[in-house]
């Protein structure tokens, strides 16, 4: 009965969608406004059918309605209450009604706010959305239904990936494709832009938000998964340039090039080439990230059911990318540039080098994950490409993009003169200097982290000077402090919301610099009252426990844990799943902004006695955390409305 | 000229898209066992009626080694029947079926051994130490020995009939041992 009714649904909502997209298409080219109204129906139409099958699909959950296969195979009856919502969107088919269910609400606000905005574009980008989302809908028909029949019903069902029962998977999965799903508007619109041969500044500005949005969910997704690796993995780290990472991380590392690059566009009609192919990639992207994590056709840590459908995602990115770069040859002549570029000391060469660096990181992360790949089918060789790679070309690279941080935003348009320099620069490059100088002496001897730690305080300085500065000018006009500032956020909010964001990104990159080169960790095997040590911590293994839990058997290992003063008791674990083949790490951890101490349980003895213990600490950890809610605030304050007549 | 040339930007995703679909011909998982080639490492164990199991007591023979356990849904499952079937056709032929449950605790095993009715030799490698020596990374894994008692190929998933017979005849069509 549910699988019938939500099958049916599903089979309504695509025909709703290829109906809608044509309509669309056929409206915009003949002239008929009736036939795009039609398909806005359809396209709420469309989302109200989603939603249904979300609804019904989390209620077959909630129920326990195992004679769904896909609640059958990811749900048991010890499986939580919350977890069971989780579960939704816990495996493929569920995931897929996720992301048809976000486009379809992207689709919603997209005709809610340019319907009567963006005459000549907004029917074409609206047919490009429901082209996309009718895709997503057929995937959801034919390739990885959700709704599918278990015969016979079974009594109960396999569980869910117990590495999935933790909060992090209710955030994560929803940021990561708010992120992916969101750059599909900025995507509709260029195509508009090319099908109509408006490739001037008009899709650009209607999507200037829209990119933000969807960027800022991309970053959210992936620093909660890099906590939910931190925390549920137990390995101490937080990425491993994994294929699946890599995947998210590239269209982010695309779309940040495009967010900076659309500021030379605006100002300098320059790139308009460019800012087309930067969002066709960054879209492109973001289908490639769901081939390779569905396909199985590059090996990753991440287990994702593989079926079907990686040919019929390869299929639809072929012809994405041949359609939106065809169209781009097509409209060739409308890209001509009306600005040049007047020297090399200008604000326009600090972010086309930005762009060249954010696109080589792109490249050099897809060669490297593609490598296997590419190895295997010209040498016949297998191979793996692990992070030593990874790090090695991109950290030169990352460390360049945080330099040009600090210079991009101040440097003067056109043509930099001495004295510009010099007012800007003088203060950041002395403080960054003096910073590398102090690390010395307090006693750092890695290159890279006295060089991330002086380019960090020099480009923390540029975004204090000219803070500073604007402040000071409105104080000057006989403005007081607070609304000065209030007045100077809100009235050129996005500058100030990158700035923000750039900060966040400056922390991030002092933890990611702080846990590489200062971590340590040891192992030890320890019987009931020893005692190991780490960095100026005592570990002392009190005790070991069972417990029987709803779902699953854990073992719990009880450890004191003190260095001088502080005393506390961390009680890392292990859990055994029936459905899994090796028991489950629960990791414990106490988090510091100095550095975590981190525990994870490995073997011990059936009687309690002795257990081996990994001890980990890890440094300026948390920075990272901390740095992705400064993010938040800066995205945030990026995305309010302009007001520039406050 | 201009205008051919700029034909190449759509024509540029095309290698990558051939290398990617180039990817569903190849398994990445599929690594190389080491062992091909190499004399089948020596077990000893008991089945789940209590007789001795062992590799040298099917000397000569083709060995079909199915490493399985009553857990693995649902690629064990699929396997178990065809595994019966074919060892009931060639079990006069000079070929064993040989089957080692692994992780596993005894009632579901014997069910499981029970439900397909099972009739070729099968034991649990209590200890791990068998699913060790024949590096065993999950399950279900099957190992084809030649009638010298070497591995010659390692199946990863669960074993059709077209992998059980095209391995099996090809082994048997080789000259026995001398």
């Amino acid at each position: 009965m549910t699988v019938d009714f939500g099958y049916g649904m599903t089979l309504v909502a695509l025909v709703l969608a290829i109906y809608g997209a044509a309509a669309a298409a056929v409206g915009a080219r003949a002239g008929r406004p009736a036939l795009v109204e039609s398909a806005q129906h359809a396209a709420l139409g469309v989302f109200v059918l989603i939603t249904a099958c979300f609804a019904l699909l989390t209620y077959a959950f909630l129920t326990f309605d195992f004679s769904v296969r896909y609640v059958a195979t990811n749900t048991n009856l010890g499986t939580p209450f919350y977890y069971r919502i989780t579960g939704v969107w816990g495996a493929l088919e569920g995931s897929i009604i996720l992301w048809s269910w976000m486009l379809g609400l992207y689709t919603l606000i997209l005709i809610l706010r340019h319907r009567d905005s963006a005459r000549e574009l907004y029917p074409w980008a609206l047919a490009t959305m429901l082209g996309i989302l009718a895709f997503f809908l057929l995937v959801m028909t034919f390739a990885a239904p959700p709704f599918q029949r278990q015969v016979p019903v079974a009594a109960d069902g396999r569980g869910l990936n117990p590495l999935l029962e933790d909060t992090g998977m209710i955030t994560h999965p929803v940021a990561l494709y708010l992120g992916f799903t969101g750059f599909t508007v900025p995507f509709a619109f260029a195509m508009a832009a090319l099908i109509t041969g408006r490739v001037g500044d008009t899709w650009l500005v209607l999507t200037r938000r829209w990119t933000i949005v969807a960027w800022y969910f991309l970053s959210l997704g992936l620093l909660i998964g890099g906590w939910w690796s931190y925390h549920v993995l137990g390995w101490g780290g937080y990425w491993a340039w994994d294929p699946v990472e890599n995947a998210a991380f590239m269209p982010w590392l695309t779309a940040t090039a495009f967010l900076h690059s659309v500021m030379i566009q605006e100002r300098r009609r320059m790139l308009k080439l460019w800012n087309i192919v930067l969002v066709i990639l960054t879209f492109g992207l973001t289908l490639f990230g769901t081939f390779l994590t569905r396909s199985g056709v590059i090996a990753s840590v991440h287990a994702f059911t593989q079926g079907s459908i990686g040919a019929l995602f390869l299929g639809f990115l072929a012809l994405v990318m041949l359609t939106a770069l065809g169209l781009v040859a097509w409209r060739w002549e409308a890209f001509r540039s009306q600005g040049e570029l007047d020297s090399v000391v200008s604000r326009e060469s600090a972010f086309l080098l930005n762009n060249v660096l954010l696109i080589a990181a792109a490249f050099t992360v897809f060669f490297g994950t593609v490598f296997p790949l590419l190895s295997e089918a010209v040498r016949g060789v297998k191979v793996s490409v692990g992070a030593p790679f990874f790090n090695q070309v991109n950290v030169p690279l990352f460390l360049s993009l945080l330099f040009l941080m600090g210079v991009g935003p101040l440097i003067a348009w056109r043509r930099a003169s001495l004295e510009n320099l010099k007012k800007n620069f003088l203060w950041p490059v002395v403080l960054g200097v003096a910073a590398a100088a102090a690390a010395f002496v307090l006693g750092v001897r890695s290159a890279l982290a006295a060089l991330t730690f002086a380019t960090t305080v020099f480009v923390g300085t540029t975004i204090g000077v000219d803070f500073v500065r604007a402040t000071r000018a409105r104080l000057r006009v006989g403005e007081a402090l607070v609304p000065a500032v209030g007045g100077l956020l809100r009235r050129h909010n996005r500058r100030y919301g990158g700035f923000v964001v750039h900060l966040g990104i400056l922390l991030i990159a002092l933890g990611v610099t702080g846990s590489h080169a200062w971590s340590v960790q040891t192992e030890a095997t320890l019987r009931r009252g020893e005692t190991a040590e780490l960095a100026g911590y005592r570990f002392r293994f009190d005790d070991l426990t069972a417990v029987e839990e709803s779902n699953h058997f854990k073992v719990v290992g009880a450890f004191t844990v003190s260095n001088g003063r502080a005393l506390h008791v961390l009680r890392p674990a292990k859990k055994f799943y029936p459905q899994e083949q090796s028991p489950i790490a629960y990791v414990d951890y106490r988090l510091g902004l100095k550095e975590d101490v981190y525990l994870v349980l490995g073997d011990f003895a059936r009687d309690g006695t002795q257990a081996t213990i990994k001890l980990q600490v890890n440094r300026l950890v948390s920075w990272i955390w901390i740095g992705g809610v400064v993010l938040t605030l800066g995205a945030l304050l990026a995305i309010l409305p302009e007001r520039r007549t406050a | 000229m201009r205008r051919l040339w700029r034909w190449l930007i759509p024509l540029a995703v095309l290698p990558v898209l051939a290398l990617l679909a180039y990817g569903f011909r190849v398994d990445p998982r599929d690594i190389p066992s080491p062992l091909i080639g190499r004399p089948a490492p020596a077990f000893g164990l008991t089945t789940f009626e209590g007789t001795p199991l062992s590799l040298a007591a099917h000397r000569g023979k083709v060995v079909v080694l199915n490493f399985w356990a009553s857990w693995c849904q649902p690629a064990c499952y699929e396997e178990a029947p065809v595994l019966e079937r074919n060892w009931r056709e060639y079990r006069d032929r000079g070929v064993v079926v040989v089957g080692v449950d692994i992780q596993d605790r005894r009632e579901p095993a014997e069910k499981f051994v029970r439900e397909f009715g099972l009739t070729f030799p099968n034991a649990q490698d209590l200890t791990g130490a068998v699913s060790v020596d024949y590096g065993v990374y999950g399950v279900p894994e099957t190992f084809f020995l030649d009638r010298q008692g070497r591995i010659r190929v390692k199946h990863v998933g669960a074993v059709t009939d077209a992998v059980f017979r095209a391995n099996v005849d090809r082994l048997l069509a080789e000259p026995g041992s001398p």
